[in-house]
């Protein structure tokens, strides 16, 4: 079996109806995987959106994917950030924590040493935003685990490559 | 200055008229009124009324595969629109271009579940190579040119255009096809000259090397084809071509080992399994081509060109891929000239062909030609490919045991002129495709090869042929079978024949009568010649049903799960090669 590599890809495409079905019903119709998707216009004069897709699979699946996006008619460009040098990855989650007394505090602190914020706040819960890369979302949502976590929303990652270069 | 406006329904008509369309095949309903009162006005656009939706897009699909042209169809909402499906889809996988307008509800009542709606645009994206949902009736005119770009650019394919009925209705102004850019849409067309050099010096070094030609050459027009055999020739290697591929180089010419494949011949298959350099020319290493992965062509090099990135390294690994229109990609190796071309080691080539010419001594093709009392299906092609020789002919098929043995027995030497369904496999196709093709070649002879089952799924469409007076043909191997099923059902599935023998057919003569066609059956082969003489004197629709020996299995056959050199060659083969556990869950 060939080695499963975890890649990040940037599609830039015309923001028109349709667009992003038409990505999402390509992974589901050749059964790609998807680990997450994130998508928001980036160039409102020329009416692009740009598509953060982590996904999975073979050398070659991961080839076939870039392949079939490029394909798709409103699909600009499609980069490989994973393959073309080093990139920057963040997601952004928000946390919800009920609880009072000691686990209430306990989570003030672990938050603040994980540098989360406080975007909302009552006698009994918290709500952390927190930004980083998606290990450290992790090592702190489990450690939220104990201490009344109740409910997560995430991002999904956005990325960009490094360095003064760009498309 | 701007022209005067007009309304969305003229608009798409000029766009048509001005993208060179003389035919649209078509049904009216309730969202597509205003299109069809815009056409009544008109004299510049023939309009052909099918019998059913899916109907019209096969029709298409013949008209742009004889012609080299868009194919465009005309149909309504809702149920229109998702008749069509099928036809999409058989288009999209053989990349065929067809420019499919379908009506829909007015914009305010999109999403209410409106009486004849359905989320065309949705439905058809996966089927489509492009889709469009036209809101805006100042943007009509262009999307209707970017539609007709898009489907015959790159690897070609169907595109639909939904059309609200209130756009239809409202007045913009009309631009015309000059005017359109597509913004981003522009595929590789020119291949990189330094892969051109590789290739050549692949070629140049090969011992043993095959030509692959497939669907792409077709696509990349008569000139693609051309060069094709002119490098096939130079080169002097054995040329294989896929079942889309049939005519993209002369069946006659001794290069040609015949259709590559599940059902290809013997010497097309072991050259492939042989080879050291296999070149693939507008193929796609399909599944039916391939047989099992891990053992095709296991010690050959592999140069791919096709313009569609996406089938490079889909299935098989290639070693040099060459992305590029086929056609420019063969006179940049042509151009390279004569003597770079030809091989290093012509001993080397010489024992290539010795080995080719031993394959071909075991005559793969050969039946049982001792009855006299039944009608051999291979017999009965042999019989029509003879007896229209003097003739101008298109064929198309249906799909099955008949579509594989016109592929091995009736011989092409020119592209266009084969049409039939590859990828997805649609019974049902042929007569409507043919009915495309007799439209746009009025005075040739055009034979929809059959079997009786797959010619039902579309018979409605006799009656089309009879309004338009299309003197198509239809030859019926009448087996009584799903051939094809039973084939497998014998093979795979212990011989028990589930629901693959059909009760109760009709009687074809006179189907055909009642259709205003000729109908004739042949069941004795001493009448056979006759008979085909009698069709290719009428000059209208003849179904000509010729009972045929009901238990004959198309061979040489690769088994699902089994390599080239694994070959059942007949019958006598089928006991000791049993089919494996593994192939028998492939399809």
């Amino acid at each position: 079996m060939a080695d499963i590599e975890r890649h990040t890809i940037a599609v830039l495409v015309d923001n028109e109806p349709g667009i992003l079905a038409r990505v999402v019903g390509l992974f589901s119709g050749r059964g790609y995987n998807i680990e997450s998707l994130t998508v928001a216009e980036v160039d409102r004069r020329n009416n692009l959106s740009r598509i953060t897709i982590v996904t999975s699979g073979t050398r070659m699946i991961i080839e076939q994917i870039k392949a079939q996006l490029s394909r798709l008619v409103p699909v600009h460009k499609v980069h490989d950030l994973t393959d073309e040098g080093p990139f920057v990855e963040r997601e952004m989650a928000l946390i919800k924590i009920v609880g009072k007394g000691e686990t209430r505090i306990e989570s003030l602190r672990l938050a603040d040493i994980f540098r989360a914020r406080v975007v909302d706040s009552t006698t009994e819960s918290f709500v952390f935003e927190m930004t980083g890369s998606a290990e450290k979302l992790n090592a702190f949502i489990a450690l939220m685990e104990p201490l009344g976590l109740v409910e997560i929303s995430r991002t999904g990652a956005v990325a960009i490559a490094r360095g003064p270069a760009s498309f | 200055m701007p022209a005067e406006p007009l309304t969305g329904a003229d608009i798409a008509i000029k766009a048509l008229v001005d993208q060179g369309v003389d035919v649209v095949f078509g049904y009216p309903g309730g969202a597509v009124l205003p299109i069809y009162d815009a056409l009544f006005k008109q004299n510049a656009l023939r309009h052909i009324l099918v019998r059913h939706e899916q109907g019209a897009v096969h029709a298409a699909e013949g008209y742009a595969r004889s012609t080299g042209r868009v194919g465009v169809v005309l149909v309504t909402s809702g149920p229109g629109a998702t008749n069509a499906v099928t036809g999409l889809t058989d288009a999209l996988m053989d990349s065929i271009p067809i420019v499919c307008l379908t009506g829909q509800v007015p914009t305010h009542l999109i999403g209410n579940d409106a009486f004849q709606e359905a989320d065309t645009t949705g439905i058809t994206r996966p089927c489509t190579k492009h889709n469009y949902l036209v809101k805006d009736v100042r943007e009509l005119a262009r999307l209707l040119h970017e539609a007709f770009y898009v489907a015959r650019s790159g690897r070609p394919g169907p595109v639909v255009v939904d059309l609200p009925k209130d756009v239809l209705f409202a007045s913009g102004p009309y631009r015309g096809p000059e005017e359109v850019r597509h913004k981003s849409y522009r595929p590789q067309l020119q291949p990189d000259p330094a892969r051109i050099r590789e290739a050549v010096e692949m070629i140049r070094m090969a011992k043993r090397p095959l030509f692959y030609g497939g669907g792409g050459l077709i696509n990349s027009g008569p000139e693609a084809c051309t060069h094709f055999a002119e490098l096939v020739r130079l080169t002097d290697a054995p040329c294989t071509l896929t079942l889309m591929g049939l005519g993209a180089f002369p069946a006659a010419d001794p290069h040609f080992l015949g259709m590559v494949g599940m059902h290809g011949t013997y010497e097309a298959n072991l050259a492939m399994h042989d080879c050291d350099l296999m070149i693939a020319v507008g193929s796609r290493f399909d599944d039916r081509v391939t047989g099992r992965l891990n053992a095709f062509s296991p010690g050959s090099k592999k140069i791919h060109i096709d313009i569609d990135p996406s089938s490079i390294n889909k299935n098989v690994r290639v070693d040099l891929p060459i992305i590029a229109d086929v056609g420019e990609a063969l006179s940049a190796l042509l151009a390279n000239g004569p003597t770079a071309l030809r091989g290093s080691d012509p001993a080397a080539r010489a024992d290539w062909w010795q080995t080719i010419d031993i394959w071909r001594a075991r005559d793969c093709l050969r039946y049982d030609r001792s009855r006299r009392d039944l009608i051999k299906p291979q017999y009965a092609i042999e019989r029509l490919y003879a007896l229209t020789r003097g003739h101008d002919v298109y064929v198309t098929t249906e799909v099955g045991q008949h579509q594989m043995w016109a592929a091995q027995f009736f011989k092409f030497e020119e592209p266009n002129r084969w049409m039939t369904s590859g990828g997805l496999g649609t019974m049902g196709y042929g007569l409507p495709a043919a009915m495309g093709v007799q439209v746009a070649h009025p005075e040739s002879l055009v034979i929809d090869i059959a079997g009786e089952a797959s010619v039902l799924m579309n018979i409605q469409e006799l009656s089309t042929i009879a309004q338009y007076r299309l003197p198509v043909k239809v030859f019926i191997l009448n087996n009584q079978y799903m051939g094809m099923v039973r084939q497998w059902q014998e093979l795979l599935h212990g011989g028990r024949y589930s629901e693959s023998y059909t009760a109760a057919l009709p009687d074809f003569v006179k189907l055909a009568e009642a259709f205003g066609a000729a109908g004739r059956r042949v069941e004795n082969p001493a009448e056979l010649d006759d008979a085909i003489e009698e069709m290719l004197a009428i000059d209208r629709a003849v179904i000509l049903d010729v009972a045929v020996d009901p238990a004959e299995n198309c061979f040489p056959m690769i088994p699902s799960g089994a390599a080239h050199n694994e070959m059942l060659l007949g019958p006598e083969d089928e006991a000791e090669k049993p089919v494996s556990e593994e192939g028998m869950v492939l399809v």
